[in-house]
């Protein structure tokens, strides 16, 4: 028998501490649809997708009147777009028929406008990289992704001189909105292939027809917790309470899969327990960091600080659900984190630190404006940075990073909603114009001698 | 875990006179079979948890039910099926 007091601490949890599933995103293969006619390869792309998904978002609601915890976003992954298009050679057609597809099954995103690029690129990967701001700035729901770095394959310093080419230009087509195309790329290193966040999600090739993966969320919930429960005590407290905690949420990430699984009739893939912040007040991972102690985040003490945190949460996580995936760990998106915007904002926090950081947290540098006249090859410089931690550390990492067309330090770049605001962070003037245009592949790393 | 047809009340907020008359209204009304209440006036403020078989109901129904009492209470009022409480508290 459940107790009140436990009743009433779900319930807080999700009406004060801002306990939600971030997603539910049905990943859906898509090999079946490639053709090389382009009108019939938009078909099959629309058809599939949407006959597939088209309980997705009614079933997701009925699950958040029934257990009464909001179920913040439903979403789609499909098969990399890169492989699909390649008999047909023209990437931005399945670009079209996800953004209609998405749009009819009332999906706010859908990812997998995507190519693996890690060892090498075909004619369809350059194609698609090639199309991305055409894809990203006439299409609306369509997120895109790149993985251009691996652990056994080492780094691909073509597709990052590319991706870092393709940043800039998407930008420019988007300027009218602050560049807001570039927040729907994500540059990878090691890029998972059941992840449900956007704008990472794609359906990687290795999995099956159809399943739900599901993102969890709840930095809100481990700050409280650490607050009413780990006030001044030892880290070796800190870390249970957030383990204990981690627990609570993934269970709750894991009945809602099982359900929309069962409900849907698709296969259950994976809870990615990951810590997903909005802008909103109390929702912030930043404030968990300075819960601990830290004065701002961003000050030194705060890479040790979010490498307990992102190891706690997956012990206590990894119990609580069947199977795990995905990015799983905290997420340090600088707009999207109200702590992480006043970090930012007063100076505390740089992109140097924020670097450091990506080495502990699950991800990498995301959703970061800097300003508008970085040259490309500096973007792709901070892509090869961000892709060696990944490559060297056999963790994902990723760079989701805005230049602001007309913006520089001192300014802010608004996108609104989940995605927050974000001030203009200061980029090294120094150039890695000839570093960056050497091209070819930076090799593998060893995987003994590890020191 | 089984299967369950079992939901979680939970009502909170200023204390009233016959708040859980209004609420037991609902709840008949719409079918659900009240299995256990627990309620407590804490400081001026009400709470009460109530265990509610809703194997006959319509949730949706139900649910937009209680939540325009609450509107009209002006206080917090919602149904959870009860697997949630399950997961997270029971391993």
């Amino acid at each position: 028998m459940i107790t009140n007091s436990e009743i009433l601490q779900t319930v807080r949890m999700i009406s004060e501490e801002k306990l939600d599933i971030r997603t539910i995103t049905m990943g859906i293969s898509l090999f079946s649809c490639a053709t090389p006619d382009k009108k019939q390869l938009y078909t099959n792309v629309y058809d599939r997708i949407t006959t597939q998904a088209e309980n997705l978002v009614a079933t997701g609601e009925q699950l958040e009147h029934e257990f009464g915890i909001p179920i913040v976003n439903k979403r789609i992954s499909v098969t990399p777009a890169s492989l699909i298009a390649a008999p047909c050679g023209d990437p931005i057609v399945v670009a079209r028929a996800m953004d209609a597809a998405a749009k009819a099954t009332g999906v706010n995103f859908i990812g997998g406008y995507s190519a693996l690029v890690q060892k090498g690129m075909t004619a369809s990967d350059r194609a698609l990289i090639a199309s991305l701001p055409e894809a990203l700035s006439t299409t609306e729901r369509v997120c895109s992704s790149v993985n251009v770095a691996s652990t056994r394959a080492g780094i691909d310093m073509d597709a990052v001189r590319l991706c870092g080419q393709a940043i800039k230009d998407i930008a420019e087509a988007t300027r009218d909105t602050d560049a807001s195309g570039c927040m729907k790329l994500v540059v990878f290193a090691n890029a998972v292939e059941d992840n449900p966040f956007m704008a990472g999600a794609f359906h990687g090739p290795g999995e099956g027809d159809c399943c739900i993966n599901v993102g969890i969320s709840g930095p809100g919930v481990v700050s409280s917790a650490l607050k009413n429960e780990a006030k001044g005590q030892p880290f070796d407290v800190v870390a249970e309470t957030i383990k204990r905690t981690a627990f609570k949420i993934t269970r709750v990430g894991q009945l809602i899969a099982r359900e929309a699984s069962s409900r849907l009739g698709v296969p259950f893939g994976i809870v990615d327990l990951s810590l997903a912040p909005t802008p909103a007040m109390g929702d912030s991972v930043a404030h968990i960091l300075e819960e601990m102690g830290l004065e701002r985040c961003g000050c030194h003490g705060t890479t040790a600080a979010l490498a307990l945190l992102n190891d706690a949460v997956k012990k206590g996580g990894v119990m609580a659900s069947s199977h795990v995936g995905g990015l799983s760990g905290a997420f340090i998106p600088v707009s999207e984190d109200i702590g992480m915007i006043n970090a930012a904002a007063c100076g505390a926090l740089s992109l140097e630190k924020l670097e450091a950081m990506t080495c502990v947290c699950s991800v990498g540098l995301d959703m970061i404006a800097v300003p508008g006249d970085t040259p490309a090859s500096t973007i792709a410089a901070i892509i090869a940075d961000e892709a060696a931690i990944g490559m060297v550390n056999s963790k994902t990492t990723a760079v989701r990073i805005i230049p602001a067309p007309g913006k520089g330090i001192g300014d802010e770049v608004e996108f609104g909603g989940l995605f927050g605001r974000a001030p203009i962070m200061r980029v090294s003037p120094y150039s890695a114009e000839s570093f960056i245009a050497r091209g070819g592949r930076i090799p593998a790393p060893l995987q003994s001698l590890k020191n | 875990m089984e299967k369950k047809s079992t939901a979680v009340v939970t009502v909170l907020g200023n204390d009233y006179r016959g708040i859980i008359a209004k609420v037991s209204a609902v709840l008949a009304g719409q079918d659900a079979n009240i299995l256990d209440i627990s309620q407590t006036v804490l400081s001026g403020m009400f709470n009460m948890i109530m265990i509610v078989d809703v194997s006959l109901c319509d949730f949706r129904e139900l649910e937009t039910a209680l939540k325009t009492l609450g509107g009209e209470l002006g206080m917090q009022i919602v149904i959870q099926r009860s697997e949630i409480f399950d997961a997270m508290h029971r391993i």
